[in-house]
């Protein structure tokens, strides 16, 4: 068993769902119990849909399990084929259904229905969402296609003369981060290259589309976790080479834009042209900047951006976002990569390799008190995450920015925001400085009125205080250095101090054993104070640093001169 | 396996089936939350218990999607996922139960109570939550109690989670001889509503009042053969079975929705207790005034519009009565989860005096409602948030169920937000010039 409160991803059936909602004609019949329909919340809320998902739930209860259940899963697929009328059937079953064990498929396939029945099965205690998207995907697929092809050995003949090059893309989905803007990003890049799409897949794609797949020349992969299995299966079978390029931030979408027109045999420069990022240079009469211009570049090499440079950034999520927001964070916004890790453990060889290249190790988990764990022992001065990286970065006060799913509705905006492209880039600027702008202020802040500095977070402060767990007493520890060195004080009584009094406090002999990252050094009250004018979002790792060197260095009782000592250390 | 099957079939019901009001039953695809979403509240009003559930990734999910806005708090509930391994033999899950119980109150020593809270995975592999519970007692005993009940789908919808939630808690309850009669008033309520209560029943004379659930595990209420009870929730079967089997007694009454309601419960109350009219309209007449006052304000725009209540919580049954009798709205549909005819005597038997002919459903089919709803165009839809989006994009106006738990609507003082809560999505839908 796993303690969790929070899960980085649902189980593999709402994988199943989000293909199922996606597309057109197709409908999904799931065992499940009474009160699994709460997904459908997630579509009809996070997302905003307007239309319920094409699902049919059995929501079999207790009286049902003396042996009915099969056969009321025969009268639900009965009914929402007869009420729904779809092209193609998916059927399955969710955690408890799978426990039952009433073979959805073959009751489906007991039916006799006329359409394509595509049995899923999606091992709830082992698979996860993504898992389950990718699966239900790739069987949609394999079933819808396989007919259409020709015998394996036929090799693909070459397009016709005077033919556009065309591509499919494949992974946008529902309940996707940015799935939908993304797309029309992406679609803009292919236009402007000359490429045709045939089909868009699994969003807004009929099961009548998926067998137009193979009509393609190549596959344009946007997002690996749902579209690889698919895509692969594609090109060992229908000869569709496939994308591997993830066109987030512009040195990747420059590859993007270099492999694509590789793949279909066109020109890219007037593509590349406009991810150059030029300073725009306004003539008298000249048209305003046109819309798809790359203006990340240019913001980021302008003065106004030399303050972001090496800052510290912790990123975690999906694999492909994760890696390719460290990429940007390395390249194009001069950041420092302190951590990154990904809960994604399908794709971990990936992110372990990325990681390396900015000398880390990756951290694999899908336990969100050992992500917040890691951000407390790094001290980072940005986190890039997901929804549950806000919350925690809420409670460390550290400034964060959202990149990757699970997200919660205000990721699913009005306002066109991608994150692919040359729009894409564009919008993860001004998203991943913003909250540096106002961790900033907050620095100013507090430089000049030292007294109320406690104020900057008193809410982490007191819930860490309150949490008696490891993770967060670490936190607690790492965000708050009086309450640190002032073992024997009580905790939350810390921040209501002034730091003279707090300073005082910590001179007085621990009467409770002091924690083990702090063992037998104190502070001295000048040093303390020296410590706290510090920025707040630097005084962690401050104080971390000076407690390394004292105790290298053999002190018991770090001065303000010990401060400055290790200052000049660890200084780069 | 559950207390429901067990359960004795429900005394006579008092109010023979009505004329006027049709029943309807319904077996298809059920539109509604599991009990576990009980939790979201209880956890707030119970405020030293921590509720685990036991359970599987979409439990967590459930929860997570429910709860998503209140992450940033340190939530006290957490669901231990069952996973391959725990499911090749039981031996092993009780052992991983333990391991995961033990980590959770190491990391929460401020924990008095621990709920186990079964779901339908731990259900069908017949995971003893029970005999866990008892063990973990005992290791724990005497700081954390440990409480097993089930919120699974497979035996609760919804609301239905805090009644088997409070009936597994019954039995903890101290045990009192006391012949002096005392007054429990059982089912979540507000905060700011139960004051309002408490200081209602002190003018009444009612000394001894206690609310059940308490605030903290360590203030439960005593109960014996001389304690009276008061339902303030329509969905408390078990729990009022439980209270029973104590020696305690119910008091029929209407739920205390709008100023009828409040009036009617109060009055049962008054009644088991000899308070005098005199002193009873003292004590209300003030408050009842406000809320009629209140309600007045909501009638013109309520008033002959067409409601359709789609099954959620039980609460249904009972704001019907409350939209149709102190609004004027028309109901066209009731559809409700369970129906417990004897606690819904007085609701029921005032929607019977209506002069109007409404469809009571329990259960649900959810397809075949859905045509129904779109065949009458209601004026407003009561509905879960799976539908509600869908059907404001076919042109419905609907108020979304779920708030009305959320929500304090209980008692004089609160029928003119109830009120509002049903007039919101209507003067919206005129306010917008889309």
């Amino acid at each position: 068993m796993q303690l969790t409160v929070w899960t980085y991803e649902g189980p593999p059936h709402v994988g199943a769902l989000r293909i199922a909602t996606a597309m057109q004609g197709v409908h999904y019949v799931l065992h499940a119990p009474q009160g699994d329909t709460y997904a459908d919340l997630l579509f009809t809320m996070i997302e905003r849909r307007p239309t319920r998902p094409p699902v049919s739930y059995t929501t079999f209860a207790a009286r049902d399990l003396g042996g009915n259940t099969a056969e009321a899963f025969k009268r639900t697929a009965r009914d929402a084929v007869a009420r729904y009328a779809p092209q193609a059937l998916l059927v399955g079953a969710s955690c408890t259904g799978e426990l039952i064990q009433d073979d959805p498929g073959g009751l489906a396939r007991a039916l006799g229905l006329s359409i394509p029945v595509i049995p899923l099965e999606l091992s709830a205690y082992q698979r996860k969402e993504n898992w389950g998207a990718a699966e239900t995907f790739y069987q949609l697929v394999r079933t819808l296609v396989e007919p259409v092809l020709p015998s394996p050995a036929t090799p693909r003949p070459p397009r016709a003369p005077g033919v556009a090059p065309s591509c499919n893309i494949l992974g946008p989905a529902a309940l996707g981060f940015r799935h939908r803007d993304d797309l029309v990003e992406v679609r803009r890049l292919l236009d402007a290259l000359g490429i045709r799409v045939n089909v868009v897949a699994p969003e807004g794609a009929t099961p009548a589309d998926l067998a137009r797949l193979p009509d393609a020349d190549f596959n344009v992969v946007l997002y690996p976790e749902i579209a690889s299995t698919a895509a692969a299966w594609l090109t060992r079978r229908a000869g569709q080479p496939a994308t591997t390029t993830i066109p987030i931030g512009i040195g990747a979408t420059r590859e993007f834009v270099e492999e694509v027109a590789r793949l279909a045999g066109v020109d890219p420069a007037p593509v590349l042209a406009r991810l150059a990022g030029l300073p725009p240079r306004r003539r008298a009469g000249a048209a305003p900047l046109a819309p798809a211009h790359a203006r990340l570049p240019w913001y980021s090499r302008s003065v106004d951006s030399t303050y972001l440079t090496g800052k510290r950034v912790f990123i975690f999520g999906d694999a492909t976002h994760a890696i390719a927001a460290a990429r940007m964070a390395s390249e194009e916004f001069g950041f420092t990569v302190v951590g990154l890790g990904t809960y994604a453990r399908e794709f971990a060889r990936d992110v372990r390799a990325a990681a390396a290249r900015y000398g880390l190790e990756a951290l694999i988990t899908d336990d969100y008190l050992e992500v917040e764990a890691k951000i407390a022992e790094l001290h980072p001065e940005l986190v890039l995450g997901t929804q549950m990286e806000r919350h925690t970065a809420k409670r460390l006060g550290v400034p964060c920015a959202v990149i990757s799913a699970p997200m919660h509705v205000q990721d699913f905006p009005a306002r066109y925001a991608p994150q692919m492209g040359i729009e894409g880039a564009n919008v993860i600027f001004d998203t991943w400085v913003h909250p540096l702008m106002m961790g900033l202020e907050e620095h100013l802040l507090t430089l000049f009125r030292e007294d109320f500095e406690f104020h900057e977070a008193p809410s982490h402060l007191g819930a860490a205080a309150r949490a008696p767990g490891a993770e967060a007493e670490r936190a607690a520890e790492s965000f708050a250095p009086s309450a640190a060195t002032t073992a024997s004080a009580p905790p939350d009584a810390a921040p209501s101090l002034p730091p003279s009094a707090a300073a005082a406090v910590s001179l007085t002999p621990p009467v409770a054993p002091a924690p083990a990252s702090s063992d037998t050094l104190s502070w001295s009250s000048e040093a303390e104070l020296e410590l706290k004018k510090i920025p707040f979002f630097v005084r962690g790792k401050a104080r971390r640093n000076t407690e390394r060197y004292a105790r290298e260095h053999g002190l018991a009782l770090i001065t303000v001169e010990d401060l400055y000592d290790a200052k000049a250390h660890f200084s780069r | 396996m559950s207390t429901s099957d067990t359960a004795s079939a429900p005394p006579p019901a008092p109010a023979t089936p009505s004329r006027c009001v049709e029943i309807h039953h319904e077996r298809g695809q059920h539109q509604v939350f599991c009990g576990l979403t009980g939790i979201i509240w209880l956890h707030r009003k119970i405020q030293d218990a921590f509720f685990l559930v036991v359970g599987s990734r979409t439990c967590a999910h459930l929860m997570q999607s429910a709860a998503g806005v209140m992450i940033f708090a340190e939530p006290r509930f957490g669901t231990a996922i069952i996973e391959d391994r725990d499911l090749a033999g039981l031996a092993d899950a009780h052992r991983e139960l333990d391991r995961v119980v033990t980590r959770l109150l190491e990391r929460r020593p401020d924990i008095r109570m621990l709920f186990l809270v079964g779901s339908c995975p731990s259900e069908v592999i017949k995971l003893d939550l029970a005999r866990a519970a008892e063990r973990l007692s005992a290791t724990f005993s005497p700081r954390v109690r440990v409480v097993d009940y089930t919120g699974s789908g497979l035996e609760t919808s919804f609301t239905q989670g805090e009644d088997a939630c409070l009936a597994a808690l019954v039995p903890s309850l101290p045990a009192t001889t006391d012949t002096t009669p005392s007054l429990l008033v059982v089912g979540t309520l507000a905060d700011v509503v139960e004051d309002q209560f408490r200081r209602q029943f002190a003018a009444l004379g009612i000394a001894r009042v206690d609310f059940f659930p308490p605030r903290r595990s360590t203030e439960l209420p005593a109960v014996g053969p001389a304690t009276r009870f008061l339902l303030a929730q329509p969905f408390l079967r078990d729990t009022a079975q439980a209270l029973e089997r104590r020696g305690a007694t119910h008091l029929p009454a209407p739920f205390p929705l709008g100023a009828e309601g409040t009036r009617g419960w109060l009055q049962a109350a008054a009644d088991a207790f000899a308070v005098s009219p005199a002193t009873f309209t003292a004590a209300t007449a003030a408050a009842q005034d406000r809320a009629e006052r209140a309600l007045a304000h909501y009638r013109p725009q309520l008033a002959g519009k067409r409601v359709f209540l789609f099954p959620d919580s039980q609460l249904e049954p009972v704001l019907a009565r409350f939209l149709a009798r102190e609004l004027g709205m028309t109901l066209v549909e009731v559809g409700t989860p369970f129906l417990h005819r004897a606690h819904l005597a007085a609701d029921l038997a005032l929607l019977e005096a209506l002069p109007t002919t409404t469809r009571l459903t329990e259960g649900q089919d959810v397809d075949a409602q859905l045509d129904r709803c779109r065949a009458a165009r209601p004026d407003l839809v009561v509905c879960g948030l799976g539908l509600a989006n869908p059907l404001e994009a076919e042109g419905l106006t609907t108020k979304w169920s779920i708030e009305l738990v959320f929500s304090p609507i209980h008692g004089f003082d609160q029928a003119g937000d109830l009120a509002e809560l049903f007039a919101r999505p209507l003067l919206r839908r005129q306010r917008l010039a889309l």
